[in-house]
């Protein structure tokens, strides 16, 4: 609906204040007057298109008294406000889209989320123009979901959309659209992350379910709207199989329960088969990149008995497309399942750069503990719950240090 | 809408000087370019610029003005050029930024306050 306003008046901001009033009469009016009517999305387009039309007017007169040097309308919204004149030379060109196959349901949401996604707009205002624009959280929401001022939210908004307006960045299908795609994928990956690590969050909670099941709205939306693109429905496929491991994740005190000791009963099917689903239909672009990656290996979890070199497989593939230590540190421990602990240790002794992250010192802390150095286990584990920020997290780093089998005086061997 | 490209490399890198086996390559690039923004009708102005070594800063305070020796920001890299045209959208502006024959360097795309609206 904000897509096609925005489309139909060439401007964003106007659109979405129009879609509020429309909202806020549907909310009154409905409720007073005969109910619902029979074409309730018609009713919200017509009503937020006149209230748009409306604050352009007032704005207009408004800016025109203060003959200030501000441009108030651009012209794509003037040619639409004065009827009659030939269609504007509007921001929201869209030759080109039928021949790719996009035209039709999820078509305007689509470009929203790409528009949100522009590599012009920063990373935060990326995440946050997604989802208060493409997912329709309020900014109320979102501060709570990452943790943020409600202010400091507004602000990136107010900033994004007066940057969209003023600099000119179309609500366009991009022409390089693979690109866009790609950055897609990691702002709705990085919204999946936040609802589902929730690093951020000072509640006792580990998941934020709700933010992570609209990140896989999101994406699922994208998928099906950019069906050659298989990285989106590779992430599509990793969401779903992290979040059908959500009830399992933690026990009832919120402690937090590894993978391998998880209660596979309380895994959740639907997700776990859509998942495989999504994966199968990325996998058969063979086009692979590193989020169809990571959907294997999560989809490898998934198994009654992991595979555990073939985990590591995968992980020199991943490696390969996007090298960094957090996946070297992933690959370590794949290593410690299929070859054991020694030869993980000795991987782990050679990452550089994850001093400051509390897994790093975690899974150090399990093969030091692992591979019998007591004394080495408890101070890695004390590291990783000083720099864990999770509740949960830090709670289950603690426990595994008072766990740590009793260290044996000196001299007794 | 008119966007400037600012167009922004580091002078300590080796650039082409006239009597170079490829200056007349890296100058042939340069006037390609130009002549395809005029083709495409968007050209509206560009020149080069002269090092920041010959940049003289007027510098005002309240009404009061001082001169000084240099550009006004101290960066690595130092504005050489720019570009001023006219498309529709960011995105235009943006794939002209991209097809610049800068080798190592940066682009700043500005797009210029639209008095001619009123």
């Amino acid at each position: 609906m904000l897509a096609l306003l925005a489309d139909r008046l060439g401007n964003l901001d106007v659109a979405h204040d129009g879609l509020q009033d429309a909202y806020a009469k549907a909310a009154s009016v409905w409720a007073a007057d005969a109910g619902v009517p029979d074409d309730p999305a018609a009713w919200v387009y017509v009503v937020a298109r006149n209230a748009a039309i409306d604050r352009i007017r007032r704005d207009a007169a408004a800016r025109n008294r203060l003959a200030s040097q501000a441009r108030v309308l651009d012209t794509a919204v003037a040619g639409d406000v004065d009827p009659g004149e030939e269609e504007p030379p509007s921001l929201i060109a869209d030759e080109g889209l039928a021949d790719e196959g996009l035209a039709g349901a999820g078509d305007e949401q689509l470009r929203l989320m790409l528009l949100c996604c522009h590599p012009a707009l920063s990373r935060e205002s990326q995440v946050v123009l997604t989802l208060r624009l493409a997912g329709g959280l309020t900014t109320e929401e979102i501060a709570a979901a990452f943790l943020l001022q409600e202010s400091t939210v507004q602000q990136r908004i107010v900033r994004a959309k007066r940057k969209i307006r003023e600099a000119r960045i179309p609500l366009a299908m991009p022409a390089e659209l693979p690109e866009r795609a790609q950055l897609l994928a990691t702002v709705l990956g990085l919204i999946f992350n936040e609802g589902y690590v929730a690093h951020s969050s000072d509640a006792a909670t580990l998941t934020r379910s709700d933010l992570a099941d609209q990140a896989i709205r999101l994406t699922a939306t994208a998928a099906d709207a950019l069906p050659d693109e298989p990285e989106l429905a590779g992430l599509l496929a990793l969401e779903l199989f992290h979040r059908s491991r959500e009830r399992a994740r933690t026990d009832a005190s919120g402690r937090l329960i590894r993978l391998a000791e998880q209660d596979r009963s309380l895994w959740e099917a639907s997700f776990i088969a859509r998942g495989h689903a999504a994966l199968a239909a990325a996998l058969n672009h063979r086009r692979l990149g590193p989020w169809q990656m990571q959907a294997l290996i999560a989809a490898e979890h998934t198994r009654r008995a992991t595979d555990w070199e073939r985990v590591v497989r995968y992980y020199d593939t991943l490696l390969g497309m996007s090298p960094g230590p957090v996946i070297r540190l992933s690959r370590a421990i794949a290593v410690g399942e299929a070859q054991g602990p020694e030869a993980a240790l000795a991987e782990v002794e050679e990452i550089d750069g994850l001093d400051g992250y509390h897994l790093f010192h975690a899974a150090r802390a399990d093969l030091l503990e692992r591979t019998g150095d007591p004394h080495g286990a408890v101070a890695a584990w004390d590291r990783a719950a000083a720099l864990a920020t999770n509740p949960a997290e830090v709670q289950y780093l603690r426990s595994r240090t008072r766990d740590v089998r009793p260290i044996p005086p000196r001299g007794v061997i | 809408m008119k966007y400037l490209l600012l167009i922004a490399s580091d002078p300590t890198l080796p650039s082409p000087e006239p009597g170079d086996a490829d200056f007349d390559a890296y100058m042939a690039a340069w006037t390609q370019y130009t002549e395809d923004m005029e083709a495409a009708g968007v050209y509206c102005g560009g020149e080069a610029l002269q090092g920041a070594d010959t940049a003289t800063t007027v510098r005002h305070d309240s009404g009061a003005t001082t001169i000084v020796d240099g550009p006004f920001a101290e960066l690595k890299e130092h504005l050489g050029g720019y570009y001023l045209i006219d498309v529709d959208t960011l995105d235009d502006a943006l794939a002209w930024a991209k097809r610049l024959p800068v080798g190592t360097g940066a682009v700043e795309v500005r797009p210029v306050f639209p008095t001619d609206e009123f």
